[in-house]
């Protein structure tokens, strides 16, 4: 199991979540939002995994970590798509330029 | 032996790869059905990442959980809302060079000092065998009070997303 360095898998999880930031921040679109949060948190994810397998002191500290971010990530996902939804009924849009209800 | 540790090296560039070419396409495709197709990929790819760790069980839970269900719902959103059809609506803002230059900025600092940390190695960690057992005594033992307090977050969330999610008459 020493075949692979640890830092290659921080590394990988840096890269993925540069890309989710890049993705919230020049999505237009609030789905597209929410699916670049996903590739953010399975960065997180990807880490806690890979330091509790490397150097903690116990190795199943990290992993329990990262089952409840899946879980916080599951609701979120819940609740975030259940607002897009309500959004879309009320205002036609899903397009965060055009959502400016509480801009003045 | 060789052999194969140089066949699990391979694949798990291989793996690394198609993930992080999955997930250019996520942020950068117009289509967003088409980001929803390839954030599948990314997922599994993370799964396959989690089996190269050896952790297993965590590579289901991805599979069923985010790959399953999670998924369904993204889905479910797009075909719901937007206008798949429609090749005419931008679908990025004008901020793509800047938060490309910021990030690549952040990720050559990054990657710089991740090379150069020396990360203190726990032998006993990197062998041990850590299946679905020994994280279920974990959670009912050690972690039993955020144990809890997750499963209260999770159905007030699921509550509230109904009672978002209803129409209104």
């Amino acid at each position: 199991m020493n075949a692979i360095p640890v830092s290659y898998y921080v590394i990988f999880s840096g890269l993925l979540f540069s890309i989710g930031l890049y993705g919230v921040l020049v999505r237009r679109n609030v789905i597209g939002i929410l699916m670049s949060i996903e590739l953010i948190i399975n960065a997180a994810n990807i880490n806690l995994v890979a330091f509790s397998r490397y150097v903690a002191a116990k190795p199943e500290t990290g992993q329990i970590f990262a089952a409840f971010v899946i879980v916080l990530a599951a609701s979120a996902a819940a609740v975030g798509l259940a607002i897009v939804l309500s959004v879309y009924r009320n205002r036609r849009t899903i397009y965060t330029d055009e959502i400016n209800l509480l801009k003045w | 032996m060789d052999v194969l540790h140089n066949l699990a090296r391979l694949g798990f560039f291989a793996a690394t790869l198609v993930t992080l070419a999955a997930a250019v396409m996520v942020v950068t495709l117009r289509n967003i059905f088409h980001c929803a197709l390839a954030l599948i990929l990314v997922l599994l790819g993370v799964a396959a990442t989690y089996i190269s760790l050896k952790a297993e069980f965590f590579a289901v839970i991805q599979i069923l959980l985010y790959v399953g269900a999670i998924m369904t719902l993204v889905i479910f959103a797009i075909m719901l809302t937007s206008r798949i059809g429609d090749k005419t609506v931008l679908q990025n803002n004008r901020q793509g060079l800047m938060s490309f230059s910021l990030l690549a900025l952040f990720n050559a600092f990054f990657i710089g000092s991740v090379i150069k940390t020396s990360w203190h190695l726990n032998p006993a960690a990197m062998t041990a065998n850590v299946d679905a057992g020994v994280l279920g005594a974990a959670f009912m033992n050690e972690y039993v009070f955020p144990f809890e307090i997750i499963s209260v977050v999770l159905i007030v969330a699921l509550v509230g997303a109904i009672i978002l999610g209803r129409s209104d008459q």
